[in-house]
């Protein structure tokens, strides 16, 4: 899946330049969300602007349309558009740029289109309120719009809600209205989040299509490498309010020279081969807490002193590849292939611990899983994939007791588990541990975090008083948590130490199977290797048995033996993960594999 | 990308919410009859609690004759008859249920006159002023709010903030009173402190004696209608939907009318409705301040008496102003959120 245009449009005038653009607090003078940024767009050209979660890439965003969220304010630098600066604008005459001249297409355009108006009226919107055309004209360019993304233009479709439309259809209504008054320039803020990839695929194709023939200079706003390595002309990589390093595609993803860069690409899971996935130690600072001097100084392997002290300018390491970095020059070169990983041999011999025989979930009248059927062994992880309504997890829930309408036969070591958790005995219940999806939810913020990790210990009977502080101390080590946050509330944590506190929660109860439902996928992705790193860790050294869920075929490459592949709540196709990826036998498989954004 | 291109067709092909099933006229009518329905087992209930509240609950006649009850005999069996208490609960509360649905709802004990012809004036009234009053309570209520919210932060909304806090947390009588004494006493002599209704005639006919009441109900109510639709605007405007209206390049008067106000008038109407409903047994002290001849002052003089027969159904006609405008309100907001509007109809 490749679609970045192949003809070179750097030899055109940028339309639009962002210089020493700089936003600030405004009850925090001297704290900047983003410092510094200077990028050019030229017409046709998509450039991808990367970063994690706090990094102020949205910031930047909407910047380009002269908006700030509630409590920011831009302080200085420009956003030239055709070489005036808008920011020097007063409000009314930005406001009549936006949409024009320069068109945002919001994170979550479910939740962006006004759910009491009907589509047809949203996309004309704008044009109505601009006096552009008469009603006919716009009725008839809004059809035109629609066609354009692949969608119907008859007058049924046109009358519905918001609330009517699939995940991706919204997502193409919105690109629709975003191209409609042909803009000059299209911000697009992580458009694609949260759906599934043979949607993703279609809507990133829609938009590149649309920005192709019509000329349109785009900035892809992300967190998600993957899929800016698919569509972008040239990559900015964000990190604390900076851009620390902008390249052609190529020369980011091939010669990545930050060392900020080179961990987030060894943070990614690929698709087509299995990888050793790191994490990047700490985490990203708030703005406020941002250290000087470089500011990735205190989490980079490569730092010396001189880092922390002195501001890197930019430096170009090859012609239209600039980094922010000291040593750009003695870091050395940078392999995909270093990060590369022996994909897991299934041995011959399974000591099958979980026994899933012809298992069938309800939901009310509803069957929403039908006759599935997979074991998982000792010590082995299992990747239950699907997409969206797959039923991939209501299978983890059934097997983890939290949901009891289902029938089939789920044996666990040698006897037949019951429906649901309360009427398991205790045994089975420590024996099992469930990890959830987000852990913003999943911890209860009036206890500390000794006090969920210790419960389990309570609850089972496994340890207490101070033989249970130590063994709080040695799983926090386990999960790479200092001791001294157990006596602190889950609210002062980032989400990735929250998914630790979880995990160590779970091993607290001393389990042999651990049901991971979707645990990395609200979390970056430098944050999201560390914890396949210590699952890993977990899995080799204390012989866990995984079931892993997700919709990410890249990650199950990385850490899964077995993949088990379900679509509608049936299963697929199951089988080594190696066979099954490199050798699919059914079409759907391949279909998920085709859409995967793949990075080589 | 084949498989890319079967998968976008298989998505053309898959209209998530394609109209089906009944007609939507059908659809409308089975979910108001069930709601009718409700409504109707509603006010059961409640007149089951009403006649044991009043009916069951100690000896009627010794409430309304008190001491009397022992000395004049003539008097108490005359209204153990009128009451007729000698007859079981059971055929009591039959009897009255089958009066009341029938437009006879008995006679007063205190003066011997039919309760429909005692309290239809009085209801009348009543419905007046509330009425008035929510004809001014609704627009001034959401221009407020949104002029507040359009503020929001400011010294603007600070103030107004300010005041609507102190509004809501005066009784209304008090409101009334210094109402009274700007307009009417102290301060001014510009308008009458009192209804003064001769011969039965309708309040209405000296518009002038309706301002100071209806302007004390605006003022009890208004407040928290404000505040709630303020607070619910606010979230709206945070709305990403809104944040995109407002890059898109739409003017800030039209995001608050067409994007803001649309979404946030569901819970205004729920509030205005509980408000109303309020008003309906509310406006006691209201009309009893102003001598306004309403059902309010009709029912505390009941009460004092032991009319039964009058407080009952005056209970009775409260309740069903709460089911019914409650009813309402339930109708108007799935009418203006179109995701509950279809999913009756589809």
């Amino acid at each position: 899946m490749t679609l970045t245009t192949e003809e070179n449009t750097t030899d055109l005038a940028p339309v639009c330049t962002v210089r020493g653009l700089r936003v600030g607090l405004t009850h925090r003078p001297g704290v900047d969300v983003v410092d510094g940024i200077e990028l050019a767009l030229r017409p046709g050209e998509v450039v991808g602007l990367v970063g994690e979660s706090g990094s102020g890439k949205t910031t930047v965003g909407t910047a380009m349309l002269g908006h700030t969220r509630t409590g920011a304010e831009i302080e200085s630098g420009a956003v030239e558009l055709e070489g005036n600066d808008i920011l020097g604008l007063a409000p009314d005459e930005i406001r009549l740029l936006r949409g024009e001249e320069v068109a945002y297409m919001p994170q979550d355009p479910a939740a962006a289109l006004n759910p009491s108006i009907r589509i047809g009226r949203q996309i004309v919107e704008l044009l109505e309120l601009r006096g552009i055309d008469t009603a006919e004209g716009r009725l008839a360019r809004a059809r035109e719009g629609l066609r354009e993304v692949a969608l119907p233009d008859d007058d049924e479709f046109l009358g519905r809600y918001p609330h009517q439309l699939s995940g991706g259809q919204v997502q193409r209504v919105a690109l629709a209205m975003a191209f409609l008054p042909r803009p000059k320039v299209l911000v697009l803020d992580e458009p694609t989040t949260g759906l599934d990839v043979t949607t993703q695929t279609m809507v990133l194709e829609t938009m590149h299509r649309l920005c192709e023939t019509h000329g349109v200079a785009a900035l892809y706003v992300t967190h998600d490498l993957a899929v800016i390595g698919n569509i972008a002309d040239r990559v900015a990589v964000m990190y604390a309010g900076r851009i620390i390093e902008l390249g052609r595609r190529e020369q980011v993803f091939e010669a990545p020279t930050h060392p900020y860069t080179r961990a987030l690409l060894d943070a990614i899971p690929h698709v087509s081969q299995a990888r050793r996935l790191t994490g990047i130690p700490g985490s990203t600072p708030a703005p406020g807490r941002r250290p000087g001097g470089c500011r990735f100084h205190d989490r980079c392997a490569f730092a010396t002193p001189a880092c922390g002290e002195q501001e890197p300018a930019p430096v170009e390491v090859a012609p239209g590849h600039e980094v922010r970095c000291l040593r750009t020059g003695e870091i050395g070169s940078w392999d995909i292939n270093l990060g590369r990983a022996v994909d897991r041999e299934v041995p011959a011999e399974r000591e099958v611990i979980l026994s899933v025989t012809g298992l069938d979930v309800s939901y009310g009248r509803t069957q929403v899983v039908h006759d599935v059927s997979f074991d998982l062994a000792r010590g082995e992880c299992v990747a239950l994939v699907g997409e969206s309504g797959s039923g991939k997890t209501t299978i983890s829930r059934s097997i983890g007791g939290l949901h009891r309408q289902w029938t089939g036969s789920v044996v666990f070591d040698g006897h037949e588990l019951a429906g649901s958790a309360r009427r398991r005995p205790v045994e089975d219940r420590k024996r099992i541990q469930y990890i959830f999806q987000n852990p913003y939810m999943s911890l209860n913020p009036r206890h500390t975090v000794g006090e969920i990790v210790r419960r389990p210990m309570e609850l089972f009977g496994l340890a207490k008083g101070k033989k249970a502080t130590a063994r709080v101390e040695e799983l926090l080590d386990a999960v790479a948590l200092a001791p001294s946050v157990m006596s602190l509330r889950t609210d002062s944590l980032s989400g990735g130490e929250r998914q630790r506190v979880a995990i160590a929660r779970a091993l607290a109860a001393q389990p042999e199977i651990l049901v991971c439902d979707e645990i990395t996928s609200a979390l970056d992705v430098s944050v999201q290797g560390a914890i396949v790193e210590l699952l890993e860790r977990l899995r080799t050294q204390r012989g866990i048995s995984m079931l892993f869920v997700t919709h990410n075929l890249a990650l199950v490459r990385s850490i899964a033996d077995r993949v088990d592949i379900l679509q509608g709540g049936r299963l697929v196709e199951s089988g080594p993960v190696v066979r099954v990826m490199e050798d699919p036998q059914q079409d759907y498989t391949r279909t998920l594999l085709d859409n995967t954004p793949r990075i080589d | 990308m084949a498989a890319t291109e079967a998968t976008l067709d298989a998505q053309k092909s898959a209209p998530p919410a394609a109209p089906a099933g009944r007609s939507p006229v059908a659809a409308w009518s089975l979910w108001l009859a069930r709601r009718l329905g409700l409504a109707a087992l509603t006010l059961w209930l409640v007149s089951v609690l009403v006649f044991l509240a009043t009916a069951a609950l100690g000896d009627p006649v010794r409430a309304i004759l008190g001491k009397e009850a022992e000395t004049s005999q003539g008097r108490a069996n005359q209204i153990r008859e009128q009451l007729h208490l000698d007859d079981s609960l059971w055929d009591r509360y039959w009897h009255w249920l089958g009066g009341l649905l029938t437009g006879d709802p008995g006679t007063s004990v205190a003066n011997g006159l039919p309760v429909s012809e005692l309290i239809s004036d009085r209801v009348l009234n009543s419905a007046v002023l509330v009425a008035a009053a929510a004809v001014i309570i609704i627009p001034v209520s959401f221009g407020v709010a949104l002029l507040s919210a359009r503020l929001r932060g400011r010294k603007g909304d600070t103030a107004i903030q300010v005041v609507l806090l102190t509004l809501a947390g005066l009784p209304e009588f008090i409101v009334g009173i210094v109402l009274v004494a700007v307009f009417s006493t102290v301060v001014f002599h510009a308008l009458p402190a009192v209804t003064i209704s001769a011969g039965g005639e309708a309040p209405w006919t000296q518009p002038a004696s309706m301002i100071l009441p209806v302007l004390t109900l605006v003022i009890a109510v208004a407040p928290y209608v404000i505040r709630i639709m303020r607070s619910t605007l606010l979230e709206v405007l945070d709305s990403d939907y809104v944040e995109l209206a407002r890059l898109k390049g739409v003017p800030e008067k039209v995001v608050l009318r067409r994007h803001a106000l649309r979404n946030a008038i569901v819970p205004g109407i729920q509030v205005i409705a509980l408000q109303l409903a309020w008003l309906a047994g509310g406006i006691v002290i209201v009309e009893y301040l102003f001598s306004y001849p309403g059902m309010g002052a009709s029912l505390v003089d009941s009460v004092r008496n032991s009319d039964i027969p009058m407080v009952q159904v005056l209970a009775m006609i409260i309740a069903a102003v709460y089911v019914i405008v409650n009813l309402v309100a339930d109708v108007l907001s799935i009418l203006f959120t179109p995701r509950e509007r279809t999913a009756i109809s589809s």
